[in-house]
């Protein structure tokens, strides 16, 4: 039995159900145990820009949270993985500053963190530990008609030092081995390492949606079926502010995102209403035909 | 655009140096690697890692403290990957940011957002809406935790480094 607890975050609760409903029932399916842990809180990312130690804090309160619980902790969003994972390693190595930072933990928040416990993003741990044999054998429904663009994102899998190097940063595999286990077609394109730029959107929103558009073109000149992707804050920028692109660039993409579990979810015969499809914002009837009436 | 001597202040790259993330500033031999890689810099010219990191060097305290530019960074990590340097330019642009805030220059956007998690602990706040939502599709209800959050920031000193009466100073 796989267990962990998973770690929500900000964005995926509010703004990726569809994400979150994905994962919980393609996670029930396959054994994956997740366990929610209520004070779980921001993970400390938005303020490694303004204080180094705050975000520190923020992060470790969240380990310490998890630990309690004896639990490794299965994060949805690939900058809560990052942020998580980079504080976890900076505990793990500096025994100085985790008791530094325990100090202040207690102090605030009645906590400790031993460093005892992982950090590992829900996406990696189908590919490490559900396996893709596994995955494999859970499909039921062929997705050979479908052909997809796989979109890393970057704190996934960066810094690699992080994330144990699980996978190679300038030709990244784990995604695109993902979705052909489910069963469909996964793309080549120009641009797949580039970033979604969500992280300057509330700095520079003009500059921000300059990434997604390029992004989004080469996608469509693929003439994929979808973008599928891992984190609810490029979700944000694919999908959410698709249209805005649209009207900013006087264009049409019409390019729906899935997220991975979604795909997987699909693939192993679960419901429109059980990935979340229906929540999806770029409808695709291609998409919704192939999902498995209940 | 001359640069005027006057203006070069030696101890920066020393506080930039003793800054976490920022230790490795000095092993910059401004190749240019990050500015390549940097998928930012393909859309405006305004973000430039290299140059930031070479103003940053010279001293120049206030043109990089006070730029909006240094808010530019997407912090996706490209440059980390690839710098033959290993001189770690994302969490060097947060030391950078850090000593920017200590000095009075925060992006209002990142204001809002210590906004939104001393009152909420999270970044959106959790309505009865939210969770009415979340309950139509079966899943179980999320709670703020505020406490925690006000009484680390307490701790740490960020309420008190960007609270309300100092904010004019930006």
């Amino acid at each position: 039995m796989i267990r962990y607890a998973l770690y929500l975050g900000c964005t995926a609760p509010v703004r990726a159900l569809n994400y979150e409903l994905a994962a919980r029932h393609v996670a029930a399916r396959l054994g994956i145990e997740l366990r929610d842990i209520d004070d779980f809180g921001c993970c400390g990312f938005p303020l490694k820009s303004v204080h180094h130690q705050s975000a520190l804090l923020l992060a470790a309160r969240n380990l310490a949270l998890a630990e309690r619980q004896g639990l490794d902790v299965c994060a949805l969003c690939s900058s809560c993985t990052g942020t998580l994972a980079e504080a976890n390693h900076a505990l793990q190595c500096d025994a100085e500053l985790r008791d530094r930072v325990n100090r202040d933990l207690q102090a605030a928040a009645g906590l400790r963190y031993n460093g005892t416990i992982q950090v590992r993003h829900f996406v990696r741990i189908l590919y490490e530990e559900v396996g893709l044999d596994r995955i494999r054998e859970a499909v039921t429904v062929d997705l050979s008609g479908l052909r997809l663009a796989a979109h890393y994102g970057c704190h996934y899998l960066k810094p690699t030092e992080v994330h144990d190097h699980f996978d190679d940063p300038e030709n990244p595999r784990s995604l695109d081995r993902l979705i052909e286990a489910a069963g469909a077609q996964s793309l080549f394109y120009e641009g797949r390492e580039q970033c979604c730029g969500g992280g300057i959107l509330g700095a520079d929103e003009g500059t921000a949606l300059a990434l997604p558009r390029l992004k989004l073109e080469r996608v469509v000149a693929t003439g994929a079926d979808a973008l599928v992707i891992v984190c609810p804050f490029c979700d944000i920028m694919y999908e959410l502010q698709q249209r805005r692109i649209e009207k900013l660039y006087e264009t049409r993409f019409n390019l729906p995102v899935l997220f991975y579990p979604q795909l997987l979810g699909l693939a192993m015969g679960l419901s429109a209403d059980e990935v979340g499809l229906t929540l999806n914002r770029v409808k695709s009837r291609k998409l919704m035909d192939l999902a498995v009436r209940p | 655009m001359d640069i005027d001597s006057s203006q070069m202040d030696p101890t920066f790259v020393d506080e930039i140096a003793a800054e976490p993330g920022g230790e490795h500033i000095r092993c910059c031999f401004a190749c240019g690697t990050c500015t390549a890689s940097c998928p930012v810099r393909e859309v405006t010219e305004r973000y430039n890692p290299r140059r930031i990191i070479h103003m940053a060097v010279l001293g120049l305290r206030d043109a990089v403290v006070s730029s909006d530019f240094i808010w530019l960074c997407s912090t996706c990590y490209a440059c980390h990957e690839r710098c033959p340097q290993d001189v770690r330019i994302t969490e060097l642009m947060h030391a950078i940011k850090n000593i920017a805030v200590r000095q009075g220059h925060i992006h209002p956007s990142f204001r809002q957002q210590f906004d939104m998690l001393s009152g909420h602990g999270r970044l959106y706040d959790i309505t009865t809406l939210e969770n009415e939502r979340r309950a139509e599709q079966g899943l179980p209800a999320i709670a703020e935790q505020p406490a925690d959050f006000q009484r680390i920031f307490a701790v740490t000193g960020l309420d008190v480094l960007i609270q309300p009466e100092t904010r004019g100073a930006e």
